[in-house]
């Protein structure tokens, strides 16, 4: 039995112990926000916080995580209302919006290191997560429009 | 949005019966509608699209996959401006695969352009039956009252009702067919930057897409494919799959002789508890395959055999003048010049975000899919063919869709669902790994473009020769398929240069993977080697690249290519002009950076783009991109912006990255380390401007596309004097 704590619940999963934890969010505990893109840690779908840190959840076993806490875009505001997300809105980022998750997650672990990222930290952090739609130019309008609200 | 064509009588036609408790009964013969009684008296569903209820919550059904073009806000913001319903009261249904919404096939770049004008009367006749509705409570001439915002007003009088309830005065009356459309001044939501009204869904994490879908009881399937096109299963070992834990079982796909159509691969499919096991078990199979005659595809000696078909003489799709006597004549005449290039483009593979990924529930009478699909119809048609079903048992729900491209007009792995969940007699959700993806695509076509021009004593074109050969998608469905189909028409026989001597040729390239529609299709290499060659012209020419192309496409006119819709230059050269006017063209730039530019008309609309780049120490650096679009009337405007930037970025992938290659009939590339995307440190600041237009709507998934490529590599001669014609720009050591 493995314990994980998820959006500050504990859960309790009986899984192999290699299993990434991508999976065990998704099909074992239907926790679908966190999205498969490539399996390789490649693209960023994936992206949760592991104790505030941005990292590829599809290529993380499962017994790597221990006590650390879990963050995913479920958990990341009560109310779907994190700065962030309000500025993706705003800025209308989405198209597909499949990424976008992904990149959130990737976006909120550098706002909280880095209050007023410029254009060069945002594409040193943000690179690592792929769009496949090519919303890029609004990622970075609206991360800078959140770090005004943060 | 006016497209000429979509006649009244289709519109009736289309309209269909809705579901749910209030319909419509149709006089077919008169076109008329009248709203019948129901016993749910708490709805007012007088046409497909909409369902009004008495607390005046609106549902409007969206019809297309939404893919990531905003497509359910365009479609329900049209149908609520002219209905004068409240955008915040409006819930979005998304339609199932059913013809009586006309064509679903969500590609070609037509939901607006088809649709526009269909879903104005859908809800303009709404509106007028709510008037009606209205002036019959009050007494009064429905001509006294008007409607705004969920409410029917008596003219200039201090008197309303909502919406919500007017249901019972509606019962019986007749749905008006001819509605009266708003003037664009009366416009409330159409042609504004409207907020995608799925953001909240997307930021959150809420959405559902084909690979969320979860059904109790089902199980997870991952599946091993024939690595070569025509290849079948030979034998299989399953020993180690089977000791994995979470796998339940391994099942053999056969494949289907003859032609690739959407049917599945030959596989064998690992059956698990959950994603993680299948693909597990998977890797653990032992196969042997007989691969076929396509293990003789080899995309080094295939690009050989292109270029030297495409040098030579191919059959005629368009000729005008004598283009061939010019040249030959211009062999003995050192006045004129003589100007050739040879353009080579490679296989590409969609990669949308999400792989394709489909669940069915197979029961005795009955089959509910659940998928990202731009094709619901023929998804639905091929499931019951599959099963023996008639297509009123088959359900095809559509989920959002993780991006597409055109990968998912391809529903073979709906198809593998169906059968997987026949022969378990449980639901399964097939699940495509990015190997998978890019492994067994159908893949835009690879291409050989070879140019010749004359230009004459006095500096003028005198003579344009296009040969074109490339695989086309007419294989998928007839395996002897050969020649370009309708392919030309997407930007070879149908530039507008104004050359008196014009001749575009094919050659017959055979298929030997399966080759599909991706964004933009043949548009993407016509659009390529034209523009770069135009570029050259210009420059053997001594004349700006922009005069050269404005000269070119010559005198404002209509072009005869496609009566459908009016092809007119003077809108080509308005766009051109716009964005070099918006890039700054002709300024001074500093030492080695370049503009390059090019020009389309494709999917009916107008769209030129400016690139602007540096090559120092021999590193690309794109610094700007501006583009301008003439797509006729818009429907949401920050939408168009969202695709021509994203469209932007999706053509220097493909300029920068792009190539998917075989070795022995099998794909090389397997994921994003060796089929690289684009990232944010390199995507530039995109420009847009949208012309203001009223005429009818055309394309805006597509169209930015194409000019990208080219732009930029004209961009880089600019920049470096160095002519690229092959790409992607990595195998040049630029990026």
């Amino acid at each position: 039995m493995i314990k994980l704590n998820i959006n500050n619940k504990v859960h309790e999963v009986e899984v192999p112990d290699d299993m990434p934890l991508l999976w065990v969010l998704r099909d074992i505990l239907d926790i679908k926000g966190t999205k498969f893109g490539c399996g390789k840690g490649l693209c960023g779908a994936c992206t949760v916080h592991l104790d505030g840190k941005a990292v590829r959840s599809c290529s993380l076993p499962v017994n790597a995580v221990n006590a650390q806490k879990i963050v995913t875009i479920e958990g990341l505001s009560e109310h779907g209302d994190h700065a962030l997300q309000k500025a993706w809105s705003t800025v209308n980022v989405s198209q597909c919006g499949y990424c976008q998750p992904g990149q959130i997650m990737s976006a909120a672990a550098l706002l909280s290191n880095n209050k007023k990222p410029t254009d060069n930290d945002i594409d040193t952090a943000m690179s690592g997560n792929i769009c496949r739609c090519g919303t890029y130019v609004r990622i970075r309008e609206a991360i800078k429009l959140a770090a005004k609200e943060v | 949005m006016n497209n000429i064509k979509q006649s009244r009588r289709n519109f009736i036609k289309s309209l269909g019966l809705a579901s749910g408790a209030l319909v419509i009964g149709m006089n077919t013969t008169t076109g008329l509608a009248t709203v019948l009684n129901s016993k749910d008296i708490n709805m007012l569903s007088p046409n497909i699209w909409i369902t009004l209820y008495k607390n005046g919550e609106t549902h409007l059904t969206a019809h297309r996959s939404e893919m990531g073009q905003g497509i359910r806000t365009s479609l329900v913001a049209i149908l609520a401006d002219e209905m004068e319903a409240d955008l915040s009261r409006v819930v979005i249904k998304q339609a199932t695969g059913d013809k009586k919404y006309g064509n679903q096939n969500t590609d070609g770049s037509r939901s607006i352009r088809n649709f526009g004008t269909i879903l104005r009367t859908a809800g303009a006749s709404v509106k007028e039956l709510l008037i009606e509705a209205a002036a019959k409570t009050w007494n009064l001439p429905a001509s006294e009252c008007n409607a705004d915002s969920h409410y029917v007003y008596h003219k200039g009088k201090n008197k309303k009702i909502f919406y919500g309830d007017l249901i019972d005065a509606a019962q019986g009356l007749t749905l008006p067919t001819e509605p009266k459309l708003k003037d664009k001044s009366e416009f409330k939501y159409i042609g504004t930057e409207l907020d995608n009204l799925d953001n909240n869904l997307y930021v959150t994490g809420k959405a559902v897409y084909g690979i969320d879908a979860t059904i109790e009881g089902m199980v997870y399937a991952s599946i091993q494919r024939t690595p070569v096109i025509g290849g079948v299963l030979k034998s299989f070992d399953k020993t180690e799959t089977m000791k994995f834990p979470g796998v339940i079982d391994v099942v053999e796909i056969k494949g289907t002789p003859g032609p690739a159509l959407f049917n599945p691969l030959a596989g064998v499919a690992v059956i698990a508890t959950n994603t993680w096991a299948a693909e597990q078990g998977k890797l653990r199979l032992k196969i042997v395959w007989e691969e076929g005659e396509n293990s003789s595809h080899n995309s080094d000696s295939y690009k050989e055999k292109l270029f030297a078909s495409v040098k030579k003489k191919g059959k005629a799709y368009r000729e005008e003048g004598d283009t061939y006597s010019v040249l030959e004549a211009n062999k003995n005449n050192t006045d004129k010049k003589t100007v050739e290039a040879l353009y080579y483009l490679p296989y590409l593979a969609h990669a949308p975000l999400e792989t394709p990924a489909a669940l069915a529930w197979v029961q005795a009478d009955k089959c509910e899919v659940w998928t990202s699909t731009q094709t619901p119809q023929r998804s639905r048609t091929l499931v019951a063919q599959e099963l023996g079903f008639k297509e009123e048992q088959v359900t095809i729900n559509v989920t959002f869709l993780g991006a597409a491209f055109g990968r998912k007009s391809k529903p073979d792995y709906v198809v593998e669902a169906a059968k997987l969940s026949k022969h378990l007699n449980k639901p399964v959700k097939v699940f495509w790994s990015r190997e998978d993806e890019i492994k067994h695509g159908y893949y835009h076509s690879v291409s050989a473009q070879y140019h010749q021009a004359s230009i004459d004593e006095n500096n003028n074109v005198d003579a344009w020769l296009h040969r074109s050969d490339f695989p086309p998608i007419g294989a998928t469905f007839n395996p002897a398929a050969r020649g370009p189909g309708s392919g030309l028409s997407q930007g070879a026989t149908t530039i507008p240069y104004d050359i008196k001597n014009i001749q575009v040729e094919a050659g017959d390239a055979k298929a030997h993977l399966r080759i599909g529609w991706l964004r933009s299709v043949y548009s993407v290499f016509h659009g390529f080697s034209t523009n770069c060659f135009m570029d050259e012209l210009a420059h053997q020419r001594g004349i700006d690249p922009l005069q050269h192309q404005l000269e070119l496409i010559g005198a404002d006119r209509v072009l005869p290519f496609d009566e459908s819709f009016e092809f007119n230059t003077a809108r080509l050269k308005n766009v051109l002009k716009k964005a070099a006017k918006n890039a700054g063209w002709g300024k001074k730039l500093p030492k080695g950076h370049g503009m390059g530019l090019a020009v389309q008309y494709s999917f009916y609309s107008y769209i030129a783009q400016v690139v602007e780049v540096s090559v120092i120490d021999n590193k690309l650096k794109v610094h700007k991109i501006n583009t301008c679009i003439d797509c006729g009337m818009v429907a949401n405007l920050d939408a168009v912006n969202n695709q021509m930037e994203g469209a932007g970025m999706f053509g220097l992938s493909l300029a920068f990255f792009g190539e998917i290659t075989a070795k022995d009939g099998k794909i090389e590339q397997s994921n994003f380390h060796d089929y690289q995307l684009l990232r944010m440190k390199d995507a530039p600041h995109i420009d847009v401007e949208v012309v203001t237009s009223d005429e009818p709507s055309t394309g805006v998934g597509e169209p930015a596309v194409p000019p990208l490529a080219p732009a930029l590599l004209n961009a880089i001669f600019a920049a470096t004097g160095k002519r690229i014609r092959e790409l992607p720009l990595s195998k040049h050591g630029l990026v």
